[in-house]
C-alpha cells in the first residue's frame, strides 16, 4: 500500500475511490495471509472449511476459529483504531507528528492500568478498557490544556508527561511483584494470547467509535482550514473539538488497553495517506480505516513466522516498518512539510 | 567541575544586570542571575550531599560526618559507601546537563536532547549486546555503551543531514530511530537468558545503587576532560546560537564546532549510560529548567549543568528514602520530578500570556 505513486492532486481527487478498492482488496488478502500462516500454516481448502463447514474435531479449524480468527479481527479493529486516531488527532492539531503515543495516551493508560492492577481492579475486561479510556482521557486534557498554544510545547508537555506517568507507574510496579506481573504482558504490545480475552466490549467501543470518526470527519475539514475559517463557514468548533477529542480517547484508549503500546501505525498511516487524499478529512479518516488494519495485520503475520523460536512481539515489527517510512518522508519532503 | 566557573562569584561592578570579571586580561560579562544561580546550586548541591552522607539505614549524626570527611573519625559506611554515590550524582547529574544542552543548542530544539534522539537507548544496544553476545564483563559492557551511543549518534546525525543540517529533522529522525533501537533492545531483553534479562532490565532503569570509587575514577577524568573542552569552546558555542551566518562571519569554524559538539555529548552521555545505566529526562529537562531559572536566552551549559547536578542529587536522595529500605532506581525519580516540574513551567508559561 505505500508503493503507490505520489499522484499530483487533480489525478489523486479521481484515483481515491480506486485507492479505497485497491485497499480493501489488500486488506482482504493482508486477512487471508493472517488466517493461514503461523506456526500451524493452514491450507487455503481447510480455510474455507472451517468457515462453512466447521467440524470440531479438526485440528486446523480448530486453529482458525478459536485463535487466528479472533486474533484477525482483533488486530484489524487495533489497526484501524490507532490509524483513525493519528489521523483525527493529526487534522486537529494541524500537527503532523501528533500521535496519540507523543500526547500522552499510551503511557495514560498505562498508568491507568498499573493503578487499578495494584488496587485489584483490573479484573475484567470491560474494567481494564474503562481504565485505559480513563487513563487516556485524563493524558489528553492534562497534555492539552498546559500544551494547547503552540506545537513545540503541545510535544513537550505530552513528553513531560510521559515521562511523570512513566516514572510513577513504573515505581508502582517495582514495589508490587503482582503488578508487575500483569503489566508486563501488557507493556510488550502485542496481539498474542489478547485474542482469549472477552473482547465484545473494546471491539464494540471500537466500532463506534468508528462510524463516530466518520460522521465527523465533514465537519473537521472546516476546522482543518484553520479556527477563523471554521467559524466563518458555520462550524461549531467548540463542540467539533471536543466531540473528536472523545473519539481520538476512546480510540487510542480501547486500543492501547486491548494490544499494550505500539507506535507508529497511529502516525505513519495518516502521513503516508494525506498526499493521497487530497486534503479532504473524510477520505483520509476512511482510508486510514483500510490502510490501518493492512499495516497491523503484515506486521502481525510477520511477527508470527519471523523467527522459528517463537513469536516477536507485533510492536517491534510496528517500529521496524514505521521507522525507516518516517526518515523516508523526513529527508523526501523535509521536516517542513511533515 | 564548578571550580573553573567559580570566579563569576566575585562581584566586581555593583550597577547593572551583568558583573564584569576579569580574567587574564580579559573582561567576562556575567549575568547577575546567573551568579545567583550558581551560588544557589552550589548551597544546594552541599545541602544535598550533606543529607546524602548522613542518611542510610542509620542517620548519621553532623559530627559522625565531619569526622569522616575530615579522617578524624574514620567510617567505611560515609567514606566508602555514600561518599561515592553524593559524587556520582553530582559528576553524572552534570555531565548529562551538558549533554542536554548541547544537543539541544544543536538542533534549536528542547526535543533534540539525547535520551529523545536515542542516544541513551543506543549505548544500551552497545550494552545489551555485549551482555547477551559475549558475556563480557563490566568493563566491555562499558565500551559496548560508549560505542553503541556513538554509532546511534552518527546514524542520526548522517541520516538527518543533507545540504545542512534542520534542528526539526534531526529530532523527528531521532525519534524514529529511537523508537527502532527501543524495539531492538525490548526484542534483546525478550531472547535473552533470563538471568540477563534481570540483570539488563535492572540496569535500564538508571541507578546509582552500589557505586564506588573505582567505578568513578574513569567515567570522572573523561567527563572532566569533555567539560573543560566544551567549557572552552563555550564563547564560539554562543556565537554559534545567534545562527550560522554570523557564527561563521565571526570567525567560527562551523562544521568543526559541531562535530566537537557532537563528540562531547555523545561522549557525556554514554559514559553516565556506561555506569549508571540510562538515567531518562535529566538530558531534556535540566537545560530547560536552568535556562528559565537564569532567565537566559538560548540555552546555556553553565545552568545546564549545575541544574543538572542538582536534580540527579536530589533525584538519587528521594529514589532511597521514598521506599526503604528498598532503594528506586534513579530513573524512575528523574522521570518523575523532571517531568513534573518541566510541566509547571510550561504551565507558568501558559498563565503568563
Amino acid at each position: 500500500m505505500t508503493s503507490a505513486p505520489p499522484a499530483s492532486p487533480p489525478t489523486a481527487r479521481t484515483a481515491r475511490p480506486a485507492i479505497l478498492v485497491v485497499g480493501l482488496l489488500a486488506l482482504f488478502a493482508a486477512g487471508v495471509a493472517s488466517v493461514a500462516v503461523g506456526a500451524r500454516a493452514v491450507p487455503l481448502g481447510e480455510l474455507w472449511g472451517a468457515l462453512a463447514d466447521f467440524d470440531p474435531l479438526n485440528g486446523d479449524h480448530l486453529v482458525v476459529r478459536d485463535i487466528r480468527l479472533p486474533r484477525t479481527l482483533l488486530g484489524i479493529a487495533v489497526g484501524a483504531a490507532l490509524a483513525v486516531g493519528g489521523a483525527l488527532i493529526q487534522t486537529l492539531s494541524r500537527n503532523p507528528l501528533a500521535e496519540p503515543g507523543i500526547l500522552g495516551v499510551t503511557h495514560g493508560a498505562g498508568f491507568a492500568l498499573t493503578v487499578g492492577a495494584a488496587l485489584g481492579l483490573a479484573g475484567s475486561a470491560v474494567s481494564q478498557l474503562g481504565l485505559g479510556v480513563a487513563g487516556s482521557v485524563l493524558a489528553t486534557a492534562l497534555v492539552y490544556a498546559v500544551g494547547r498554544h503552540s506545537t513545540l510545547r503541545l510535544l513537550l508537555a505530552g513528553v513531560a508527561f510521559s515521562a511523570v506517568l512513566m516514572g510513577v507507574s513504573l515505581g508502582i510496579r517495582l514495589t508490587s511483584p503482582d503488578t508487575l506481573d500483569k503489566y508486563r504482558f501488557w507493556a510488550v504490545g502485542s496481539l498474542a494470547g489478547r485474542e482469549q480475552t472477552d473482547l465484545t466490549v473494546p471491539l464494540v467501543a471500537i466500532g463506534a467509535a468508528l462510524v463516530g470518526a466518520l460522521v465527523i470527519a465533514r465537519s473537521l475539514n472546516a476546522i482543518a482550514l484553520g479556527e477563523t475559517v471554521a467559524h466563518t463557514l458555520g462550524a461549531n468548533v467548540a463542540r467539533v473539538r471536543t466531540a473528536t477529542l472523545v473519539l481520538i480517547t476512546v480510540l487510542a484508549g480501547a486500543a492501547t488497553a486491548v494490544a499494550g503500546p505500539i507506535l507508529f501505525v497511529g502516525l505513519i498511516v495518516p502521513h503516508l495517506l494525506r498526499r493521497l487524499t487530497s486534503g479532504s478529512v473524510p477520505w483520509l479518516v476512511g482510508l486510514s480505516a483500510v490502510v490501518g488494519p493492512i499495516l497491523m495485520l503484515v506486521a502481525d503475520t510477520i511477527a508470527r513466522v519471523l523467527l522459528h523460536t517463537g513469536e516477536v512481539p507485533v510492536a517491534i515489527v510496528t517500529a521496524f516498518l514505521g521507522g525507516p517510512v518516517l526518515i523516508w518522508v523526513v529527508r523526501r519532503y523535509g521536516a517542513g512539510s511533515l | 567541575m564548578t571550580g573553573t566557573q567559580k570566579t563569576g562569584e566575585t562581584p566586581v561592578l555593583e550597577r547593572t544586570s551583568t558583573v564584569r570579571v576579569p580574567v587574564g586580561g580579559r573582561a567576562w560579562f556575567v549575568q547577575r542571575r546567573t551568579i545567583g544561580l550558581v551560588v544557589g546550586c552550589v548551597v544546594a548541591m552541599l545541602g544535598l550531599g550533606f543529607v546524602g552522607l548522613s542518611y542510610g539505614t542509620s542517620w548519621a549524626t553532623p559530627g559522625e560526618v565531619f569526622g569522616a570527611l575530615t579522617g578524624l573519625e574514620p567510617s567505611v559506611v560515609i567514606a566508602e559507601w555514600r561518599a561515592p554515590r553524593v559524587v556520582a550524582g553530582i559528576l553524572f547529574g552534570a555531565a548529562l546537563g551538558v549533554a542536554g544542552a548541547i544537543f539541544q543548542n544543536l538542533t534549536r530544539n528542547p526535543m533534540g536532547s539525547p535520551d529523545i534522539i536515542g542516544l541513551d537507548a543506543g549505548a544500551y544496544t552497545g550494552a545489551l549486546l555485549v551482555m547477551t553476545v559475549f558475556a563480557g564483563a563490566s568493563v566491555t559492557v562499558a565500551f559496548g555503551a560508549v560505542a553503541g551511543g556513538l554509532v546511534t549518534a552518527a546514524l542520526v546525525y548522517s541520516l538527518s543531514r543533507s545540504n545542512g543540517l534542520s534542528g526539526m529533522r534531526l529530532v523527528v529522525i531521532g525519534i524514529a530511530v529511537n523508537a527502532m533501537v527501543t524495539a531492538l533492545n525490548n526484542w534483546l531483553v525478550l531472547r535473552a537468558e533470563l538471568e540477563v534479562a534481570m540483570a539488563a532490565v535492572g540496569w535500564n532503569s538508571g541507578s546509582l545503587n552500589g557505586i564506588d570509587w573505582e567505578d568513578l575514577v574513569v567515567p570522572g577524568v573523561v567527563i572532566a576532560v569533555l567539560l573543560t573542552v566544551i567549557g572552552l569552546r563555550a564563547s564560539a558555542l554562543q556565537q554559534s546560537a545567534l545562527g550560522d551566518s554570523i557564527a561563521v562571519s565571526t570567525g567560527v569554524p562551523l562544521e568543526r564546532q559541531r562535530l566537537l559538539m557532537v563528540l562531547v555529548g555523545v561522549g557525556c552521555t554514554a559514559t553516565v549510560t556506561a555506569v549508571a545505566g540510562p538515567v531518562m529526562f535529566v538530558a531534556l529537562a535540566a537545560p530547560q529548567i536552568g535556562r528559565r531559572l537564569a532567565q537566559a536566552p538560548g540555552v546555556p551549559l553553565l545552568p545546564a549543568a549545575l541544574t543538572g547536578a542538582v536534580l540527579l542529587q536530589f533525584a538519587d536522595l528521594v529514589a532511597q528514602m521514598l521506599l526503604a529500605p528498598v532503594s528506586l532506581p534513579v530513573g524512575v525519580v528523574t522521570t518523575a520530578i523532571g517531568g513534573g516540574y518541566l510541566i509547571w513551567l510550561l504551565a507558568q508559561e501558559v498563565r503568563r500570556r
